[in-house]
């Protein structure tokens, strides 16, 4: 909002200009990116992947387009589904949307961020940091604790 | 859902054919949907040793059978983390069964790695896994459906049934253990298992 804008809104306190703040904020937002609650299941020795899971929450239209980790040889982001007792996993070429003011949660049977051929085994207590990319925020570096978690609660 | 409709939509999982699971399994196909009685056979692969192994290592105890794969981020460690803490609960009855853990991912699951992966988990969970021909036979000796899918960069996941299949001493099917299900819910099927 302009200075010129705030003057008259002080100056004038009508119902137009009551709006002018709020379409002054949706002008000005920036495209980023809110994370929360990021964290790494614990990964058996020996094994070849981990996931990880966080949740997002961006200002503006944007997308979840790749993950990086120097804890791993590559991220991916991908899906899951269980489907008839069939497990399948796909990787989202195209990454995950994020709608404006969407919570998006990636968790344990749904969208996940894939650990590829991790480099130390990813044990509890440890973490991992994460650098996410948006097709239009900047990119964001998380560091996500790696937690156990107890057999088959992850669906729940 | 109930057992019965969990087992009936597994086996309609089960008979789409290998060869054909990325179509839809024809109309056909339904008329040759496998019972129960069908679900075990003869398999040849070896254990985390690379010693040979058969379906006649496994006469004599009741057996809980899965199939899975090392680079699996999610079902499998936690279904061999659930079957460590039933193992855990059953106590000095655990000895009584069979637990075996099948690859589906022969190329990337050696004996060597089955061994470091399972190392993490009761050990008294076996693990099998063989040449493909011979992974491919055993999957379908037990109605397993599994696929290989290719992911851009080289690497690939497999698709797989989740599902652990209870079978007893002589190496009949006996019942499921889908995934996810209550943790109480699958403890009685083993002790059921063991009670036959």
């Amino acid at each position: 909002m302009s200075k010129f804008q705030a003057a008259r809104c002080i100056g004038a306190l009508t119902a137009a200009c009551a709006a002018l703040p709020l379409a002054g904020v949706a002008f000005a937002a920036s495209p980023t990116v809110k994370v929360t609650d990021p964290w790494c299941r614990a990964a058996p020795r020996g094994a070849l992947a981990g996931g990880c899971y966080l949740t997002l929450t961006a200002a503006v239209d944007d997308r979840l387009v790749s993950v990086d980790t120097e804890l791993a040889d590559h991220a991916e982001i991908h899906t899951m589904s269980l489907d008839g007792g069939v497990m399948r996993m796909r990787r989202l070429a195209d990454g995950i949307a994020l709608p404006a003011g969407r919570t998006v949660q990636l968790k344990p049977g749904a969208e996940h961020l894939m650990i590829i051929r991790p480099k130390a085994q990813i044990s509890a207590g440890t973490s991992v940091a994460l650098t996410l990319r948006f097709a239009k925020a900047p990119p964001l570096r998380v560091v996500a604790p790696v937690k156990a978690v107890g057999p088959m609660q992850g669906r729940h | 859902m109930g057992g019965l409709r969990f087992f009936l939509l597994a086996a309609l999982a089960a008979t789409t054919p290998l060869a054909a699971c990325d179509r839809p399994a024809p109309a056909a196909k339904e008329a040759g949907k496998p019972s129960a009685a069908q679900i075990g056979g003869p398999f040849q692969l070896v254990d985390v040793e690379g010693r040979p192994v058969s379906e006649k290592s496994l006469r004599g105890k009741p057996t809980a059978i899965f199939f899975g794969f090392t680079y699996c981020p999610e079902v499998c460690p936690t279904t061999l983390g659930q079957m460590t803490a039933w193992l855990d609960a059953l106590g000095k009855d655990a000895d009584k069964l069979n637990v075996v853990f099948v690859s589906v991912d022969p190329e990337r699951d050696t004996p060597a790695q089955m061994k470091l992966y399972l190392s993490n988990f009761d050990h008294r969970i076996q693990g099998f896994t063989g040449a493909p021909e011979a992974v491919a036979k055993a999957a379908k000796a037990y109605r397993v459906y599994y696929r290989k899918v290719p992911v851009e960069g080289g690497e690939y996941t497999v698709d797989h049934t989740s599902m652990i299949y209870l079978m007893d001493r002589d190496g009949r099917f006996v019942e499921p253990i889908g995934y996810g299900g209550p943790p109480e819910r699958g403890l009685d099927a083993l002790k059921r298992l063991l009670a036959l």
